[in-house]
C-alpha cells in the first residue's frame, strides 16, 4: 500500500510539472499554428510579464488584478513584437526568423535584469497554498489551480479557433496567407492576434508557475522553455490538444524515472528527448500534429 | 574562360583572406596599444587567442553550413559535437598520455561517426522537428558528460597540463611570426593553436569549396530545394543527409579539440553547450548560408563583435557597475535583429546582391 501511495505521490508531482511544461508548450503551439513561427522568446516573453506582475504587485495591487492587467498589456506587448519585430522578416527563410527570435530571446532576457534587477524575487501568489490529503497522496493547491487554468484556456482557445469569425480567419492565415488576403482577411492584424493571444497565455502561464519554484529570477524560464518545447514536439506543433497531453507525458516520464529508475541519476533530461526521438521516429508529425502530404 | 574567373576568384578570396587577418590583426593590436595606455590591462595581450577563437568557430560554422546552409538541415544541436571534438582530444592527451596533434583527426572521426549515428534518425524528421532534436542534444550532452566524464573532482572538467598543450619540438624550426607589439612576445603556446587553427581552417576552406562545387554538393542543394525531384533524377536522398550531418559533425569536432588548445580544457556547462549552438548557427547566418566564406567571416564578425561588446562593459561599468554588464547580451540581440533585416541573405549574400546589381547584369548566374 505504501509503494502504491508512493507512486501515486510521484504521479501526482509529474502531473503539476506536466501542467506546467503544458501550459507554455500551449503558447508556443499557438503562434505555430497561427504563424507559422517556432518562437524561441516565447520563455522570455512570459518572463518580462511576470517581472511585470511581480511589480504590479508589489506596487500594491492585488494579486489576480495584477495578473488580469499584465495578461491585457503582454496581449498588447505581443502583438506590437509581431508588429515591429517579426514582420519585416516574415518573408525570409525560417532559418532567418529562427535567428531574430533567437534575437529577441537575448534581448529580452538581458532587458529584464536591466530593469528588474538580478536578485530573486518572491512571487506572491494569487490564491492560499494550501494541500489536502487524498488517500495518502498529497494535492496542492498549485496543481489544481493549474489544472483549472489550463483547462479553461484549452476551452477558450477551442472556442475563439472554432467557432468564432475571428478563428477562422486566424485558421484561414495559417493554412493559406494568400488566399485568405484575397477574401478579405486582415492578415497582418490576424498575425498580430496570434502572437498577443500567445504571449497572453505565456503571461498567465508564468504568472502562476514563478510562484511554484524557487523565485522570480531571469533563468526562471528557461528550463520550463525546453521541456515545452520536449511537450509541444511529442504533442505535434500544430495541435493545442498534443501540447498538454504532451506537457503531461513530459512531466510524468521525467518525475517517474528520477523516482524509480536509479542508473539515469542526473541524466533524467534523456527521458523527455528520448521519448521525442521515438515518437518522431514513428510518427514524424507528432503524437496529434496533421501529417502533411507533399505534391510533386 | 569561366574556369579562368574561379580561379582567379579563389585566389583572390584567398588573398584577400590572408590579407583581412593580418589587417584587422594590426590595427587591433595597434588600439591594443592605445588602450593599454588607458588601462594598463595585462588581459589584452591574449588577443591572438581571439583570432584562434574566431578561426576554429569559423571551422565549425563552415562545417555546419553545409548541413544547414547547402542541405537545409537546420540544426541546434552542433554545440555537442564540439563539445565531444573537445573532450575526445582533452581525454587522450589526459587520460593516455597521448601528444595534442595525433588526437585532432581521431577527434574529427569520432565526430563523424556520431554525426552518422544522429543522422539516420534524423532522416525520419524535417525542418522544425529536427530544430528540435538537435536541441535535445545540446540539452543532453552536457548531462551524459557530467555522468560519464570522470574530470577533475568528480566533475565533468578536464583541465590540461600546460606540458600537454605545447607545441612539438618541430614547431621551433620556424620563424616567429607575430611579435606582439605590447610585449614583443607573444607565448609560443599561443603561436602554435593560432597557426595550426590557420592549417586547419585552410584546409577546411578548400574542402569546403570542393564539395561546393562537387557532384555531391549539387546534390545537397537539389535535395533542399525539392526532395521529391532530387529522388526522382536519382539521388540518393538518406546518403546525401547522412553524409552532410557526418560532415558537418566532423568539422564541429576539428574545432572542439581546436578549442582544447586554447581554453586549455574541455568542459561542458548546459548553457554554454545551447549558446555555443546559437552563436555557430548565427555565424553560419550572418556570414551568409550556402556561400563558402560565409560562416568564416560570420564567426569572426560574431567573436568580435561579442568581444568588442564586453569591452564596452568595462568602460561603463565604473559608471553604474551592475547594469551595465547586463546589457551585453541585449545589445547583440539587437544587433542580430537589426542584421536580419538589413542582410537577410548575410554578409556574403548581400556583397553579391551588391555587386551583382553594380555590373549590371541582370541575368547573373546564382552561384551555388
Amino acid at each position: 500500500m505504501d509503494q502504491l501511495e508512493q507512486f501515486l505521490q510521484h504521479l501526482m508531482n509529474g502531473i503539476e510539472a506536466g501542467v506546467i511544461y503544458a501550459s507554455l508548450a500551449l503558447a508556443l503551439v499557438l503562434i505555430f499554428k497561427t504563424t507559422g513561427i517556432l518562437n524561441f522568446a516565447q520563455g522570455e516573453m512570459a518572463l518580462v510579464s511576470t517581472y511585470f506582475t511581480w511589480k504590479l504587485a508589489e506596487w500594491g495591487l492585488p494579486v489576480w488584478i495584477a495578473i488580469l492587467v499584465s495578461v491585457g498589456v503582454s496581449f498588447v506587448g505581443g502583438a506590437l513584437i509581431e508588429r515591429v519585430v517579426i514582420r519585416p522578416v516574415e518573408k525570409s527563410s525560417a532559418l532567418v526568423i529562427v535567428i531574430v527570435t533567437i534575437g529577441l530571446f537575448l534581448a529580452l532576457n538581458s532587458l529584464a535584469q536591466v530593469v528588474f534587477g538580478t536578485d530573486a524575487h518572491l512571487m506572491p501568489r494569487a490564491y492560499p497554498n494550501e494541500s489536502w490529503d487524498v488517500f495518502g497522496v498529497n494535492v496542492e493547491a498549485d496543481t489544481l489551480v493549474l489544472v483549472a487554468v489550463l483547462a479553461a484556456e484549452c476551452a477558450l482557445l477551442w472556442y475563439i479557433l472554432q467557432r468564432t469569425k475571428v478563428g477562422l480567419a486566424l485558421r484561414g492565415v495559417a493554412s493559406n496567407p494568400d488566399s485568405s488576403r484575397l477574401v478579405g482577411v486582415p492578415v497582418g492584424t490576424m498575425l498580430m492576434f496570434g502572437w498577443g493571444l500567445s504571449a497572453a497565455i505565456g503571461a498567465l502561464a508564468g504568472s502562476l508557475v514563478v510562484p511554484t519554484t524557487a523565485g522570480l529570477t531571469a533563468g526562471s524560464m528557461q528550463s520550463i522553455l525546453v521541456f515545452a518545447f520536449a511537450a509541444a514536439a511529442l504533442g505535434g506543433f500544430d495541435s493545442p490538444l498534443g501540447a498538454v497531453v504532451g506537457g503531461l507525458i513530459v512531466g510524468v516520464a521525467n518525475s517517474l524515472t528520477t523516482a524509480y529508475v536509479d542508473w539515469l541519476n542526473d541524466i533524467e533530461i534523456i527521458v523527455p528527448f528520448g521519448l521525442i526521438l521515438l515518437v518522431l521516429l514513428f510518427k514524424p508529425a507528432g503524437l496529434f500534429g496533421k501529417v502533411h502530404v507533399e505534391r510533386v | 574562360m569561366t574556369q579562368v574567373k574561379r580561379v582567379a576568384g579563389w585566389i583572390l578570396g584567398f588573398v584577400g583572406f590572408a590579407a583581412a587577418l593580418l589587417l584587422t590583426w594590426r590595427v587591433f593590436t595597434q588600439s591594443l596599444d592605445l588602450f593599454d595606455g588607458l588601462f594598463n590591462d595585462p588581459s589584452k595581450a591574449s588577443t591572438i587567442d581571439l583570432f584562434t577563437e574566431a578561426l576554429y568557430i569559423g571551422i565549425a560554422a563552415m562545417g555546419l553550413n553545409i548541413l544547414t546552409g547547402y542541405n537545409g538541415q537546420v540544426s541546434i544541436g552542433h554545440g555537442a559535437f564540439f563539445g565531444v571534438g573537445a573532450y575526445a582530444s582533452a581525454i587522450l592527451m589526459f587520460d593516455h598520455g597521448w601528444a595534442y596533434l595525433p588526437t585532432l583527426p581521431i577527434a574529427g572521426l569520432i565526430c563523424l561517426v556520431v554525426g552518422i549515428l544522429v543522422g539516420i534518425p534524423a532522416l525520419r524528421v524535417k525542418g522544425l522537428y529536427l530544430a528540435l532534436v538537435t536541441l535535445g542534444l545540446a540539452v543532453v550532452f552536457p548531462d551524459l558528460t557530467k555522468r560519464f566524464v570522470d574530470g577533475t573532482g568528480g566533475t565533468n572538467l578536464i583541465s590540461l597540463k600546460t606540458e600537454q598543450i605545447s607545441p612539438p619540438y618541430w614547431y621551433d624550426w620556424f620563424p616567429d611570426f607575430i611579435a606582439d607589439p605590447l610585449t614583443d612576445y607573444v607565448g609560443s603556446r599561443d603561436q602554435w593553436a593560432f597557426w595550426l587553427t590557420v592549417a586547419v581552417a585552410v584546409a577546411t576552406i578548400v574542402t569546403v569549396w570542393f564539395i561546393s562545387r562537387s557532384r555531391f554538393g549539387r546534390a545537397l542543394i537539389a535535395v533542399r530545394d525539392h526532395e521529391s525531384a532530387a529522388v526522382t533524377v536519382g539521388v540518393n536522398n538518406a546518403r546525401v543527409k547522412v553524409s552532410a550531418f557526418a560532415i558537418s559533425a566532423f568539422f564541429a569536432g576539428l574545432a572542439g579539440s581546436l578549442s582544447v588548445l586554447v581554453s586549455r580544457l574541455a568542459n561542458a556547462g548546459k548553457v554554454e553547450t545551447f549558446q555555443l549552438s546559437i552563436l555557430l548557427l548565427v555565424a553560419v547566418v550572418v556570414g551568409g548560408t550556402a556561400t563558402v566564406w560565409g560562416p568564416m567571416l560570420g564567426a569572426f564578425v560574431v567573436v568580435f563583435a561579442q568581444d568588442y561588446i564586453d569591452e564596452q562593459d568595462t568602460l561603463t561599468d565604473l559608471l553604474d557597475p551592475p547594469r551595465a554588464k547586463l546589457m551585453s547580451p541585449a545589445l547583440f540581440g539587437i544587433a542580430l535583429i537589426i542584421l536580419m533585416y538589413v542582410l537577410p541573405d548575410g554578409i556574403v549574400g548581400g556583397a553579391r546582391r551588391g555587386l551583382r546589381s553594380l555590373s549590371r547584369r541582370r541575368a547573373a548566374p546564382i552561384d551555388a
